[in-house]
């Protein structure tokens, strides 16, 4: 393997500004096709759908036997027995055994930080090549004890004799019995989701119409993509799905607006935010590989894009200040501003429909003048996204959201898109990818044509 | 792998029973396994021409067991009956009758293959006589020999040493374990073009090879077989079917190409994949196919059309991108998956008759095409394979169709994929525009 173009701290000339190092580049990806929880992948632990993407990726790509240089994935709902998820589908999958994986877990960020994280190792030149990765399954989703009977439980295990045992047991009450099923809700608010988002989303004064449509044509984009083939070498079929299970390619905004509120119903503001353009739990596994100039070259592989940098941000939601969804308006301008970049700059925009309230209200802020004044302390209003640029082969409201799996799903698909794209105006295709998380938190990327 | 019936009259009480009742008494078949010997048991080489002669030499050269009079009783592996002399159809009865004395003493699985000259080529109407008299006797043995054995025959061109390099390929193919299912069929050598592997066990090695359809059945077999063979696969199946050809592409090493070969881009998506990532393109095995039965008068436009377009429309289209392509021009290999229904014909196949039919045409006219650059296309046409497919038809029928033929006994995928692993060697490179048929002699057809 080649030397790592590393600067040590003998450099003279090392500066604040980190000096320039190796390029990560995307290979491609492979995800299955997400499904709608209680569907398809019913059946289907993490551990069986991460593997089954990185089987796909490893016939993609011939990476049979490969020691890859290491593996970072990981799940948002997870049970405790999978502590080594990644791991264990490495292990189960057709890689070199001596494989190194990791688990990571940010919230619905887990995708896209694994992506920026291997990244950053292989620009370090700790490793030459990665596959990023995860994974998430609302159907297969832990349920623990309660609280109560898990401390009597550990008591029990603690207790030495017959007599301590017994009076440990004679503790529990039918209380205790109730299972503790996951939720999507904050710990400090006790809100769910969908309503904090029915929060921001009044907050910015996003019609409903407005939300309608941006489902809509997320819809139409994915639907559209499908039909081109695009996804031809992006996807792998599960389970005899070969196709997103929550794609709807003949809705309309007819049939979008017949959909009743689920989210907001307490405002005093109309509620806007419906099953529809709202993403629904979904079970899915992503992959993405990675790599260094020279390994990619060694292995006769493609290089679609490299990714330039990440940033991430969090939000004090739990005080109000700002809205739970909005971390990536405060961490998108401080990216583009490290790199000396606008939205001009930017050829495909990636923003996350977590909730179409959500997209729509991260374009208004940063189209607010007065907020990017006082919020995120520019000269005025941030910038307006081309709408023609933004989520142009669907995105989560269309394809599902199976959470951590998300991040992967959009890199691979972004990155061929820029391939495909090559130059503008003589520099590289760039795409930008906003990713919200849960606990206020957000991270952003910007990836460039090779 | 072999079917139930086959295992119940193989041993034993249900041996004696089936003897005792006529019913048909199907055996194991010998396959080629990595490192098994070419054939087991003496080989008696018949005939008293120099052409005779050579085999023998070169035989004894492959460190086999050679006789040219067979010993009283003694069990032979095979009768190679060498008859690239005969003039007239009256020559043909010494050399058969003395070799037809050594038939019952022929061991299970054992081989009996006949070298002798095509009769287009024919000087005269006697010698076209003796020639074509070699293909009804031939295949009239076939059907006679019992205990897995086969019958199959070259053909060579006029001017052909029966040590042309070709002859020889074909002639190591039919005696192996490669040939189990193939009977009653004859190989043509047209050209001294060719090499024997250097590693039998590795015939196809440093090989890049495409396989169309290769998620499961019979495609899964020739990726497997290819791989064994030392060739480096790429797999191309349909989207919907990518989650078994990553399946089978992790097995066999190779990589997996989703890709719909009835779109228009399809052979240049094909070429650019195997030279993208594995730096060349010298096998492409069309196998990929679909049925869509229906009587002709019941027969509507999407079912013929469908057929007709992954059938053989979308093979001829990658062949045009094949052969404009500067990659696919150091010997070249294609082989195409036709079907014993595109020659003798099955009910409620017209549309995939016409498309198999039409793969043989194909390949004749499209020999003469790849031999500038040393390549070679044949067609390969499956009789009734133990697959998926076959597996759903109805009990009877598919039980009438499995004992329909010499061998007693369906054909396994790997069969087939052996027969296309052989033609898209080096050692079949005097081999070109013909039509192998694996069928076990199935009674019905040519």
């Amino acid at each position: 393997m080649a030397a790592a173009d590393v600067t040590t701290g003998e450099n003279p000339e090392r500066t604040a500004t980190p000096p320039a190092t190796r390029r990560a580049f995307i290979v491609g990806g492979n995800r299955i096709p997400f499904a709608r929880t209680g569907g398809a992948y019913v059946k289907s632990s993490n551990q069986d759908m991460l593997t089954a993407a990185l089987e796909g990726l490893i016939a993609r790509f011939g990476l049979q036997d490969e020691r890859i240089g290491e593996v970072a994935a990981g799940a948002v709902l997870k049970h405790s027995r999978d502590f080594n998820l990644t791991r264990e589908a490495v292990l189960g999958s057709a890689l070199s055994p001596e494989t190194p994986a990791y688990d990571l877990q940010q919230a619905c960020a887990t995708g896209l930080e694994t992506v920026l994280g291997l990244s950053n190792k292989i620009k370090l030149g700790q490793i030459e090549s990665g596959i990023a990765g995860g994974v998430d399954s609302a159907s297969d989703a832990p349920i623990a004890v309660s609280e109560g009977l898990r401390e009597i439980l550990l008591d029990l295990n603690r207790a030495k004799t017959p007599v301590q045992k017994l009076k440990i047991i004679g503790r529990i009450r039918p209380k205790d019995l109730a299972p503790d099923a996951p939720n999507t809700g904050e710990p400090r608010t006790g809100l769910s989701m969908g309503e904090h988002q029915a929060l921001t989303t009044a907050q910015w004064n996003i019609s409903r119409e407005a939300q309608d449509e941006l489902a809509f044509n997320s819809h139409r984009n994915l639907a559209a993509a499908y039909e081109r083939g695009f996804f031809d070498d992006l996807i792998t079929p599960y389970r005899g799905l070969s196709r997103d299970s929550n794609l709807r390619p003949d809705t309309t905004l007819e049939k979008l607006s017949t959909l009743k509120p689920v989210f907001g119903k307490t405002l005093g503001s109309e509620a806007t935010m419906t099953a529809g353009n709202s993403t629904p739990l979904t079970d899915g596994a992503s992959t993405v590989l990675l790599a260094t100039e020279e390994w990619a070259d060694q292995h006769k592989l493609p290089k679609l894009a490299t990714v330039l940098d990440g940033e991430a941000a969090a939000v004090d939601f739990v005080h109000g200040k700002d809205g739970l969804l909005m971390a990536p308006v405060f961490a998108v301008p401080r990216l583009l501003a490290r790199h000396g970049l606008t939205f001009e700059d930017i050829d495909f925009f990636e923003i996350h429909e977590a909730f179409a309230g959500t997209v729509l209200s991260t374009l208004a802020a940063w189209e607010d003048e007065e907020f990017g004044r006082t919020r995120l302390g520019l000269d005025g209003a941030l910038g307006k996204v081309d709408r023609a640029k933004l989520n142009v082969n669907g995105s989560s409201l269309a394809a599902g959201h199976p959470f951590a799996a998300t991040g992967g799903r959009i890199v691979a698909s972004l990155a061929k898109m820029l391939h495909g794209k090559g130059t503008v105006d003589g520099r590289p295709a760039r795409g930008l990818i906003s990713v919200c998380a849960a606990g206020g938190q957000g991270v952003v990327a910007i990836l460039e044509a090779a | 792998m072999t079917d139930k019936y086959t295992q119940l009259v193989s041993h034993g009480a249900g041996k004696t029973l089936a003897r005792k009742l006529g019913l048909p008494q199907p055996v194991e078949l010998r396959r080629y396994q990595p490192g098994a010997p070419l054939i087991t048991g003496p080989i008696l080489v018949s005939g008293d021409s120099a052409g005779s002669d050579d085999i023998a030499t070169t035989l004894l050269g492959w460190g086999l067991d050679v006789r040219r009079n067979a010993l009283p009783k003694e069990k032979l592996g095979a009768i190679i009956l060498v008859l690239d002399a005969v003039q007239h159809p009256q020559d043909l009865g010494k050399p058969v009758l003395k070799a037809a004395a050594s038939l019952r003493d022929l061991a299970p699985n054992a081989r009996v293959v006949t070298m002798s000259r095509t009769s287009q080529s024919a000087p005269s109407p006697a010698s076209a006589a003796a020639r074509q008299g070699i293909d009804g006797l031939l295949r009239s043995l076939a059907k006679e020999l019992r205990a897995g054995a086969t019958a199959n025959g070259i053909l060579l061109d006029d001017d052909l040493a029966t040590t042309s390099p070709s002859a020889l390929g074909a002639l190591r193919f039919f005696l192996s374990g490669r040939s189990a299912y193939v009977d009653g069929q004859f190989l043509t050598v047209s050209s001294t073009s060719g090499e024997l592997p250097a590693d039998s066990d590795k015939p196809l090695a440093g090989k890049v090879a495409v396989v169309t359809g290769a998620a499961r059945g019979i495609g899964a077999a020739i990726a497997r077989t290819l791989h064994r063979d030392g060739a480096k696969v790429v797999l191309v199946d349909i989207p919907a079917a990518g989650d078994h050809l990553a399946a089978v592409a992790n097995e066999v090493m190779g990589t997996a190409l989703q890709l719909d070969i009835s779109r228009d881009d399809a052979g240049h998506r094909i070429i650019d994949h195997a030279v993208e990532r594995h730096g060349r393109l010298d096998i492409v095995v069309h196998n990929a196919g679909i049925t869509r039965d229906k009587l002709l008068a019941n027969m509507d436009e999407g079912r013929w059309e469908s057929v007709i377009a992954v059938n053989i429309a979308a093979q001829l289209r990658i062949n045009e991108a094949l052969l404009a392509s500067e990659h696919f021009r150091t010997s070249p290999r294609i082989v195409s998956v036709a079907s014993t229904s595109g020659i003798a014909g099955n009910r409620g196949q017209t549309n995939y008759g016409a498309s198999k039919g039409g793969v043989i045409g194909m390949v004749r006219s499209t020999a003469g095409l790849l031999e500038p650059y040393g390549g070679t296309i044949n067609a390969v046409a499956p009789g009734f394979i133990e697959t998926e497919m076959t597996a759903k038809m109805p009990l009877a029928i598919r039980e009438a169709a499995r004992r329909l033929n010499s061998l007693k006994q369906g054909g396994q995928p790997q069969d087939v994929a052996e027969a296309i692993a052989f033609l898209a060697s080096d050692a079949a490179g005097g081999i070109t525009g013909g039509v192998l048929r694996v069928c076990g002699q199935q009674l019905v057809g040519a």
